[in-house]
This record gives structure tokens, C-alpha cells and sequence, in this order.
């Protein structure tokens, strides 16, 4: 049995004992040890391979909050404002312009042979463009003959032309409906907020539930996403996990060159509470290393940003109603206490902190009832978390996964429009997080915003809007805790941190291959970290190759 | 948006809310024990410790679809639009949709998407509250601004398991306040005619053979109006909907002054006037419930709308 024995310019462990290394060793995918070579001779025979020997190398990056629908979403057309990388490597530059947005949709809509096919964009994010809402008429400057629509960055708004409202039969004057402004001809503008109004748009615009599903290209495509950014094990975290989906998840993340490991949870939908927890015990058993299966999520409220979010008083900033609820306390409660006494981990999406409350009593009413050593229940978002809080969910036994992301795409919205000033500096309180010991992790939640958790350890460190207001100063953490995060620390919301998240002997050979050291570069250049590829169970992934 | 919504006008659709555990399923299950010859599909979005009775579905030898894998969210509509618009090219098609929507969900909101889509038109909204539960609900620090909304939204509300409350007139009085556009219904059992629910037929060949209830709701009571010909349905409808009459529910046809056939439907305080199907014979049917409707004065108020009609409508 031989090692191989990989120098690098800098490894950096998450192994407090020996916190750096200039070799690891690995055999059959995992790691033999880290250290100097002369420390790893003791091993036995090895071959050294010095590939990585002017790269830093550090735990993969573990992204615990993703949905590989993002690989699906780049079938379409990329709408954003920011540049985007896509699977394949190319960078799409932001759209600063509506006409740029409408330039790029024809384009796309040139491209298509058959003239009755809907043209699907997405990332569109209307917030940067001024006063001026996008519009049908902007859109049917792109195309009068088909159907076009454009789903927005955050997901809760639709744009269309007006073929697509045509089609749908609403081109007409008279409706009234709260999610459907109308212009000054009486005729809907093309904007449908919010999912009630969006809705009756989604077959004829191409977003329908297949969209939305994890098809197969897709789920390659991801992976793709994941090695460029320095991904080995990533979430998707709200499947409802059909059968056939499984079976081609299964079979896809077991290919010889499928470069990651999904972390996929069952999303509660369609069955009783009892059925989830029969179900989900049963994909628990299905599960290989490449495809982890047995993990529950529920979500609890809406969004910030689309007004659904379930806050406490007072409320919403602009005084906008208190949100909606997405499951009766009453499930939330049964699911807990079934899933205590079954030994299953559930992630809960809680985006307002009366979200928040409620989850955590029922983690405390289930419990009481149940006691359940070391259940790790996961809140998810849990963007408006306040100090006491965070408390609890210490003494529950609970992690969070906090959300910096939206710091830089819409903290200038959350401090003058949806939470205000206070709360909007406050929003995912990192550093009071990691001050009250609760076991921390941040996400991306990609398809809404880009995959990349250097990134978003860099909205950690930051909290940076994109204006360039800094939202909270005091809740910025260290670049030393913000790279512990987005590797051990979203290993721990998965009960994985003894199998990955650090370069040590007997876990996982799973590296983030970086040009650049960003324990080094300084908190400002984290986002700049250029990243080479990865290794994945012992099988090396260059970006450049995939 | 299909084929399926054009043969016979859009096809009706029923929102059934109210807060968990209210009786929601029972009420589709009556629903489907009283269908006769209707053919109601049902959408249920949540899953809980009753389920739609499967036997009343075999029964009926497949005329009542049973959908229970849509989800009727408000954050996952696309499923509630796929679903329905599945429904709507059924052979045969259904006559009616019931839409049971889930515990927390706010009725209005799925009635303002049903409203919207071009193959159904939404019948209405009915809400059951749980007599027992139904104000210490509205008062819960977490969902009691979803209880109030939801019982807001209602056009009919159900006050069910009015057999185990202590006071249900003190509940009504309540709920009278909470929700001052809707028409309360108590039920035990969530045990309602179906015409008070879902509207008589919407054939309107058979619509005056329909008028009747049977026996175990001798708490309805209904009559069948002449139109007078050439009155104003719009006129007719709104003074139908008017809460002084206090009238569930008003279906039926009425000769315009230019001669066409306009059907008219009033769910409460709702109402909606729309082209009458081919064939349509004029008549309207009106429930109420006994010793609160006055149906002499309803007949009479409709005699003198057609007096104060203009004749060039
Ligand atoms: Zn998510």
C-alpha cells in the first residue's frame, strides 16, 4: 500500500493541535495524516506528487445551505446585475441596464428554433434599475412572438411580456388583484409579485414544477459550480426526494468523476408528519458517501424581502402585515417529537424571529417530551435572530446557519424598507452567534445567491451592502472563525465534522486547491481567493478540466 | 389554458379554509357523501390525521377525482395552478373543484390565483371555525393574526362543533364582528347540504329540480324565485347579497332587458354576474337559513327591483 504524499506551499488544517502543514498524505480517498514529510516517511512507502506544491490547500468547502436547482436554473437565461460564473466557467457580466437585460434576452430568444417556446430568465434584480420598474413593454422588445418571463434574484417576482400575459389570458383590464399592478391603459404592467400572483404565469414562461425539480443535467451542471468555487460537499436542502429522483441522484453522484458530495434533505410536503419521519428513515438507508440521505426540512415562514417572513413586533419597517406561516405549529411540534424519538435531524427554515420562537419552543416542548442526545436541529436563515435568541438555542443543542449573503444583495433594502436600521444590523448576528457558542454555519442558499463560500465568508467578515454601507459592525467576525465556518462548521449542522471539514488523519481526502492564501490576504480580498479546483475523496478536480 | 375549460364555461371552484383541526376533511367528506350526480374533484393540501375517505371516492365509480398530491401553499402555487389545470382536462371533467387549503393558509389568497386563472372562476370562500377553539386561536401569540384573517376572508363560515362549545351564540356574536361580510352556518360535524356549500347544480336544465334539501337539514330553508324578465341582473345580484336578507346562497338565470341570459351567483356577500350557458332557463334558486332568511321578503324585494329597473337596462 502506498501513500501519496502532496507538499503544498501553506495547508491550513482546522486541526488545532498542528493548525498548518506542508504535506498530507492520502490513501483509498482519505487522509493518512498532515505534517512534514518526515512525520508522514513513518507511514511507509509513498509517492510524492508536488502538483499542489504552489497552492494553498485547505479543508473542501462545505456549502450547508444550497439547492442544486441552481444548476438547473443555468439552462436559462442569466438576468442578474452582478457578474455570475456559470457551471461552465464562464463569467456572465451583470446587466447595468434594462436595455442590457432586454439585448441579452433577444439574443437568447434569436437562438431559439421553435418560435412557440417560452424563454425562461432569471436573477433579475429590478431593485438596481433607478425608479423604473421593468416592464412588458421592455420585454416585448425582446420578443412579441413568444412567450418570455423572468423570474427575479430573490424569487418573488415574475416578468413577463405581454405574449406570456396573453397566453395566460390576463392581457385584459379589470383584474384586481393584490400582486398585480396595473398601468395606465388598466392592463397588467408585467410584473406578478409574490406567488399567488406568479403562479398562473409559471406554464406558459416555462417556470412549471419540472423547472423547479433537480433534473439531471442539472445536478451535473452544479457540481461543476462546486469544484470552481472550491465545493466538495454542498446541500440540497429542500427536495421532496421522489423515487426516481433518488434513483438518479444515486446513480449521477456515483459516476467515477462526480466531483462532490450532496447532502440532500427531505423537504415535508405531500404526507403526514408520521409518514415523513417512515420515509425519511427509510432514504437514511439508501444513503452512500457520495449522496447522504436521512435529514428533514420544514420551513416555517416566507421571506424578508418578499413581506412573508413571520416577524415579531413591531413588524415590518414600512408596515407591511406580519407574514405568512407555511406550517401550523401544531406539524412543526409532531415532526420534532417524532423526529427526537426516531434519532432524525431536521433543518428548520426560520427567516423572522417570530419564526425563530416558535421553533424554538417546539425544540423545547419536543425535547421535554423526548430527549434526544445530541440532535443538532438546525435553523435555517434564521436571518433576524436576536441575542436571547441565540441563548436558547445554546441550551437546546441547537446550530445555525445564518445567511451574510444578503448583507451585500439587499442589506440597503433591509435597512430602509423591510426591518429598518436596528434590525438590519443586527440580521444574521454571526458574531453574537459564535459569542453564545451556538455551532455556527453561513450559506450561500444558491440558486439566490451564487454558490461560493469563500464569498460568503467574505460577507461575514465584511457585512458590506452593495452600496457600500457596512450593516453592523460589531456582528463582523474574524477571517479565522469565517473559514472554520464554511468548513467544520457546516460539517457540524450535518453531523459530518468527523468525517470532513478539517485536513487531519482518517477523514476524507477533500481539499479547496487555492492560488491565493486566505488566511493571509486580509478579510477585504477573502471574495478575490482564486480558487484551483479540488480534491474530492482522493480524486483530483482541477476547474479547469471540468 | 387547456382545452379541458372550454366545453362547458369555466370550471367552479370552492376554497375550503379555516385553521387546523376546524374540520375541513369532514366537510369534504360530506361533500362527497351528498355529491348524487356532481362530479367534485378535490385538492387537498395538507396531510393530517384524517384523510379524504377513499370508499366514498371508489363509490362513486371514479366520478370524484381525489387529488391528494397538490400542494395548495401559498409559497409553491405553481403546484396549485398545475393541479388544477390537471383537473380541468379530466373526461369527464368535474363539475365543481373543492379546494381544501391548508391550516395556516389565508383562503383569499388562493381565491385571488383562482380568480386569475382563465379555466375557473372561484365560487367561494368557506371558512370553518372550530367553535370550541376558534377565539382562544385568534387570540395565540403565533397564529392568531392567521386565524383572524383567514376567518376575514370567508364568505360562508362554517361554526362547526357548535356540540361542544359552551356558549356557540356567544361565538357567532364574535364571529359576526370579525368577519361583518360573511354569512354564518353553525354545523356539528361540519354536517351542511351541500347546495348551502357548493351552490345548486350549475346545469342549468336541472337547476329547478334542485332546489331541495333532505330531511337531516331542516335547518335550511329555500325557495325558488321567478326573475321577473328584463331586470337588471347586477342590480339583482347586489340587492341578493345585501346582509339585511341574510341569504347563504343565490344561484340561478335572468333574461337581461336586451334579451340575453345572464347567470347570477351570491355567496354571501359575494356576487358575480357572468353569460349564461346556452340553453338556460330563467329561475333562481335561494337558501338562507330557517328563522334567519326571510324568503317572502327576499321575493318581494326582487318583484320591486324589477319596478325600479330602467327599461333600457
Ligand atoms: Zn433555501
Amino acid at each position: 500500500m502506498t501513500n501519496t504524499v502532496y507538499p503544498a506551499r501553506k495547508i491550513i488544517t482546522m486541526n488545532p493541535a498542528r493548525p498548518h502543514a506542508s504535506h498530507v498524505a492520502v490513501r483509498d480517498g482519505r487522509i493518512v495524516g498532515a505534517g512534514t514529510l518526515d512525520e508522514l516517511t513513518g507511514w511507509g512507502a509513498y509517492t510524492l506528487d508536488d502538483r499542489f506544491a504552489d497552492k494553498v490547500l485547505m479543508p473542501g468547502l462545505v456549502e450547508g445551505h444550497s439547492h442544486t436547482m441552481e444548476g438547473t436554473l443555468w439552462a436559462y437565461v442569466y438576468c442578474g446585475f452582478f457578474d455570475r460564473m456559470d457551471p461552465e466557467g464562464t463569467v456572465w457580466p451583470g446587466l447595468r441596464s434594462i436595455d442590457e437585460i432586454v439585448e441579452r434576452l433577444r439574443e437568447a430568444a434569436d437562438r431559439l428554433e421553435d418560435p412557440a417556446a417560452p424563454l425562461a430568465g432569471w436573477s433579475l434584480d429590478a431593485i438596481y434599475y433607478g425608479n423604473r420598474r421593468v416592464d412588458r413593454h421592455d420585454l416585448d422588445r425582446a420578443s412579441t412572438q413568444r412567450a418570455i418571463g423572468v423570474l427575479n434574484a430573490s424569487g418573488h417576482i415574475l416578468n413577463v411580456n405581454s405574449k406570456a400575459l396573453e397566453l395566460a389570458g390576463l392581457l385584459k383590464p379589470g383584474i384586481d388583484h393584490p400582486g398585480i399592478p396595473l398601468g395606465e391603459d388598466g392592463l397588467p404592467t408585467g410584473e406578478m409579485k409574490g406567488p399567488d400572483a406568479m403562479a398562473p404565469l409559471g406554464p406558459f414562461t416555462g417556470f412549471d414544477r419540472d423547472l423547479l425539480a433537480c433534473d439531471e443535467p442539472g445536478l451535473r451542471r452544479f457540481a461543476r459550480l462546486c469544484v470552481r468555487t472550491g465545493v466538495t460537499t454542498a446541500a440540497d436542502l429542500a427536495n421532496t426526494l421522489p423515487d426516481d429522483a433518488v434513483d438518479m441522484m444515486l446513480r449521477v453522484t456515483a459516476e467515477p468523476d462526480y466531483p462532490a458530495r450532496i447532502v440532500a434533505l427531505r423537504r415535508f410536503y405531500g404526507v403526514t408528519p408520521e409518514e415523513l419521519i417512515d420515509r425519511v428513515l427509510g432514504l437514511r438507508d439508501r444513503s452512500q458517501d457520495s449522496l447522504r440521505l436521512g435529514i428533514i426540512k420544514v420551513v416555517a415562514d416566507g421571506s424578508i424581502q418578499g413581506f412573508s417572513a413571520r416577524l415579531r413586533w413591531p413588524g415590518y419597517f414600512n408596515g407591511a402585515p406580519e407574514g405568512l406561516w407555511y406550517i401550523p405549529p401544531e406539524h412543526l411540534l409532531e415532526i420534532y417529537q417524532r423526529a427526537m424519538a426516531a434519532g432524525v435531524q431536521v433543518h428548520t427554515h426560520t427567516n423572522g424571529d417570530e419564526a425563530t420562537e416558535l421553533a424554538l419552543d417546539c425544540v423545547e416542548a419536543a425535547l421535554r417530551k423526548h430527549p434526544s442526545p445530541d440532535h443538532r436541529f438546525t435553523l435555517q436563515h434564521c436571518q433576524l435572530a436576536d441575542a436571547a435568541q441565540f441563548r436558547r438555542m445554546t441550551k437546546l443543542g441547537m446550530c445555525v446557519n445564518l445567511f451574510p449573503n444578503h448583507h451585500f444583495y439587499w442589506g440597503d433594502q433591509h435597512y430602509g424598507i423591510t426591518v429598518g436600521p436596528e434590525r438590519a444590523e443586527r440580521m444574521n448576528a454571526c458574531a453574537t452567534a459564535l459569542a453564545a457558542g451556538v455551532p455556527l454555519a453561513i450559506h450561500s442558499d444558491a440558486p439566490v445567491t451564487p454558490l461560493g463560500p469563500l464569498f460568503t465568508a467574505w460577507c461575514a467578515v465584511n457585512r458590506r451592502t452593495a452600496t457600500g454601507r457596512t450593516l453592523g459592525e460589531h456582528e463582523r467576525i474574524g477571517v479565522a472563525d469565517a473559514l472554520r465556518t464554511i468548513t467544520l462548521g457546516a460539517a457540524y449542522t450535518f453531523k459530518l465534522d468527523g468525517e470532513i471539514g478539517s485536513i487531519e488523519t482518517g477523514k476524507r481526502a477533500d481539499f479547496a486547491v487555492l492560488e491565493d492564501d486566505p488566511e493571509t490576504v486580509g478579510g477585504e480580498a477573502l471574495k478575490d481567493v482564486r480558487v484551483w479546483g479540488t480534491v474530492q475523496g482522493g480524486r483530483i478536480f482541477p476547474a479547469a478540466e471540468i | 389554458m387547456t382545452a379541458g375549460g372550454t366545453q362547458s364555461g369555466p370550471l367552479p371552484v370552492t376554497v375550503v379554509g379555516g385553521y387546523l383541526g376546524a374540520g375541513k376533511t369532514t366537510l369534504v367528506n360530506n361533500m362527497l357523501r351528498q355529491a348524487g350526480g356532481r362530479r367534485l374533484a378535490i385538492m387537498v393540501n395538507e396531510f393530517g390525521a384524517l384523510p379524504i375517505d377513499s370508499s366514498l371516492v371508489e363509490a362513486a365509480d371514479d366520478r370524484i377525482v381525489s387529488l391528494t398530491g397538490g400542494c395548495v401553499c401559498c409559497s409553491y402555487g405553481e403546484d396549485m395552478v398545475s393541479s388544477l389545470a390537471m383537473l380541468a382536462t379530466l373526461d369527464p371533467r368535474p363539475d365543481h373543484v373543492l379546494l381544501e387549503a391548508s391550516g395556516v393558509a389565508l383562503p383569499g389568497a388562493i381565491a385571488g390565483t383562482v380568480g386569475l386563472l382563465s379555466d375557473f372562476a372561484l365560487d367561494g370562500t368557506v371558512v370553518l371555525a372550530d367553535a370550541e377553539t376558534v377565539q382562544r386561536r385568534a387570540g395565540d401569540r403565533y397564529v392568531g393574526s392567521t386565524v383572524r384573517q383567514q376567518i376575514a376572508e370567508a364568505d360562508l363560515i362554517l361554526l362547526n362543533k357548535c356540540d361542544l362549545a359552551a356558549d356557540p351564540d356567544a361565538v357567532e356574536a364574535w364571529l359576526s364582528e370579525a368577519a361583518p361580510g360573511a354569512r354564518i352556518v353553525r354545523a356539528e360535524q361540519a354536517d351542511v347540504p351541500i347546495d348551502a356549500v357548493l351552490g345548486t347544480r350549475t346545469d342549468g336544465s336541472t337547476l329547478r329540480a334542485d332546489g331541495r334539501f333532505r330531511d337531516h337539514t331542516s335547518g335550511y330553508v329555500a325557495a325558488e324565485l321567478d326573475p321577473p324578465a328584463g331586470a337588471d341582473p347586477e342590480a339583482l345580484a347586489r340587492l341578493l347579497a345585501d346582509p339585511a336578507h341574510r341569504l347563504l346562497r343565490a344561484k340561478g338565470f335572468v333574461r337581461r332587458p336586451d334579451g340575453a341570459m345572464a347567470a347570477l351567483q351570491v355567496v354571501g356577500s359575494r356576487w358575480t354576474v357572468s353569460e349564461a350557458p346556452a340553453g338556460a332557463l330563467p329561475g333562481l334558486v335561494c337558501i338562507g337559513l330557517k328563522g334567519q332568511a326571510d324568503l317572502a321578503a327576499v321575493q318581494q324585494a326582487v318583484g320591486e327591483a324589477k319596478a325600479s329597473t330602467p327599461a333600457t337596462g
